[in-house]
């Protein structure tokens, strides 16, 4: 099982990677979208704006004492979706890759799936380390030979070859969803999945891509009545028939697939009560729950709206167990935030293998951790900076009142642009991937 | 892990000093809706309502006309285009948009840099 994720003092992150291109200059297509470890965390996956899947793999552990881990070097990239018109809505469909999901692996080959705006594809990706040669009618370079001038029978026999790695498409999941996707979660059952969109979820069979069924739609009657869209949802993860869908107002619904067809009546409504007297013109907008992630025991699951990340307990809906404050530094910048759009910028979260520590990005390039057990939190950078390898990473600070001591930041001294809206914990292993705009970073715990 | 404490809280109350101070001062969210609203002095009371969210919705929607487009070149021979007439009740812009303005989506035939 995993080393410790936290609950002790001497954790100390270490750089170990970074991916991408150096310079400022940032093309859309590169900004990443989406960052996402398989099971195992043997492999790791990002999506970008163009439309592009990178896996990365770790290498096999070298018997080298120093270097206990291996490093994560390309597997397989490929172009997922690409860039549609709509001429009949007159809408434009980004290529952007949302979200992506791998399967549990059955087999040698994985499987993942990834959505943009509209369209789900599943994709396979196997390894190719043989090749079949020796055939009759054709030459080794794939021409026929004239059946004339064959004169015995030989049987082809396999040979190896240099390891290809292939991405083939074998689902297209299209035209379900009339909003854009936010979300796709794959069931304990391995055989189901749901997507998200602003205001429907839908259930689909990984086998079926022709028919979907909708278990969500809280579209109202008369759109001026529209108040709430649905943010994010994900499956539990060893109950089959739960699911939990976030909204725009900071409300989280669980849902049971055994009640009924359409599971518009939620099982439990989690909300955490509001003072009337705080109230103000961003609070609506703040409380939006920008993801929600089931614990690993699947007891627990934890939220993040603009400023905070809450842990919930399933057993109790009035109130989060836990809540962190990930900047409050921020609330007093709000007008500036709304202004520049940043108010709506949306962070993920994500837990550690045995769900003691949990992580969410910030802005300057900032990620924030948080200990449950031991109550303590730690702010990073993922910078060039501080990328000589295994270079332990020193923790940062803001300062917030008057007085900013050596090596603090000031918030005004924050770059807005640097946002850390993605990252991922390995599931079994103190390893994290953190995209910054257009690179990825890898880190790891220092092993003594 | 270092770090301080005083950013996580629990489910219990805050402590009854910090209750007082913020009665005594307006609350910095308080005080960034008013910086907002001297600013922008139509801004609708709804706050994070409805037209956030239509106006989320209906992301990515771009439109060009053929009929208004050869309409508006018919109309003005030499000079500029003119802008749309204010109430329309969707989004379209503040000017008709021509062919040229519709950017020429083209999938990325490069490879990532990630991969690089």
């Amino acid at each position: 099982m995993a080393g410790p994720g936290g609950g002790s003092n001497d954790v100390q992150w270490c750089f170990s990677q970074v991916k991408g291109a150096i310079d400022d200059d940032v093309a859309e297509a590169d900004i990443i979208s989406t960052v996402e470890f398989n099971q195992s965390g043997e492999l790791l996956a990002t999506g970008d704006k163009g439309g592009r899947v990178v896996i990365f793999q770790q290498e096999q552990e070298s018997k080298n004492k120093l270097q206990c881990r291996g490093e994560y070097n390309v597997y397989s990239t490929f172009q997922s979706h690409e860039p549609e018109f709509d001429y009949l809505k007159s809408l434009e469909i980004e290529e952007k890759i949302n979200k992506i999901r791998w399967l549990p692996q059955k087999n040698a080959a994985h499987f993942l799936l990834s959505t943009n705006d509209k369209t789900i594809k599943l994709w396979k990706i196997s390894e190719r380390d043989k090749r079949p040669e020796g055939y009759n009618l054709k030459e080794e370079d794939g021409r026929y030979r004239d059946p004339n001038t064959v004169t015995t029978l030989r049987v082809p026999v396999f040979r190896p070859m240099d390891l290809m790695v292939e991405a083939s498409p074998r689902r297209v999941f299209a035209n379900a969803h009339t909003y854009h996707i936010n979300s796709i979660s794959v069931n304990s059952d391995c055989e189901t999945y749901l997507s998200a969109d602003d205001l429907r979820v839908n259930l689909w069979h990984l086998e079926i891509t022709d028919r979907s069924f909708n278990i969500v739609d809280i579209k109202p009657a008369n759109m001026e009545d529209l108040t709430e869209v649905i943010t994010a949802a994900e499956f539990h993860p060893n109950q089959c028939n739960t699911f939990v869908y976030s909204s725009s107002k900071g409300t989280i619904r669980l849902c049971d697939m055994r009640a009924a067809a359409l599971c518009d009546s939620h099982a439990k409504l989690f909300e955490e009560p509001e003072d009337p007297n705080n109230r103000s013109f961003f609070s609506e907008i703040i409380s939006s729950i920008s993801d929600v992630k089931f614990s690993h025991s699947g007891r627990y699951m934890m939220t993040r709206d603009y400023l905070s990340v809450k842990i919930w307990d399933l057993n109790m809906e009035s109130r989060p167990v836990e809540t962190y404050q990930v900047h409050e530094y921020l609330r007093s910048k709000l007008c500036s935030l709304y202004e520049n759009d940043c108010i709506f910028d949306k962070f993920e979260c994500c837990w550690n293998g045995n769900d003691s520590v949990v992580m969410t990005g910030s802005y300057n390039n900032f990620f924030r951790m948080f200990d449950r057990g031991y109550q303590q939190d730690m702010t990073l950078e993922a910078s060039r900076e501080n990328s000589k390898p295994r270079s332990v990473l020193k923790p940062r600070k803001v300062s917030t009142g008057g007085k900013r001591k050596k090596d603090e930041i000031s918030v005004d001294s924050l770059d807005f642009n640097k946002k850390i809206l993605h990252t991922a914990w390995h599931p079994l292993d103190n390893i994290i991937a953190v995209a910054t705009t257009n690179n990825l970073y890898i880190f790891q715990d220092k092993l003594n | 892990m270092s770090g301080d404490n005083e950013e996580t809280q629990t489910a219990e109350e805050t402590p009854v000093e910090e209750k007082e101070v913020q009665e005594k001062t307006i609350s910095p969210e308080k005080a960034e809706e008013a910086k907002l609203k001297a600013r922008y002095p139509n801004l609708g009371n709804k706050p994070g309502g409805s037209d956030l969210l239509r106006k989320r919705l209906q992301k990515g929607q771009k439109y060009f006309d053929s009929g208004d487009y050869n309409m508006a070149k018919a109309k003005i021979k030499n000079k500029q285009l003119p802008t749309a007439a204010p109430e329309k009740t969707e989004i379209t812009g503040d000017h008709i948009p021509t062919p040229q303005d519709l950017p020429q989506r083209k999938p990325s035939l490069v490879a990532s840099k990630l991969a690089g």
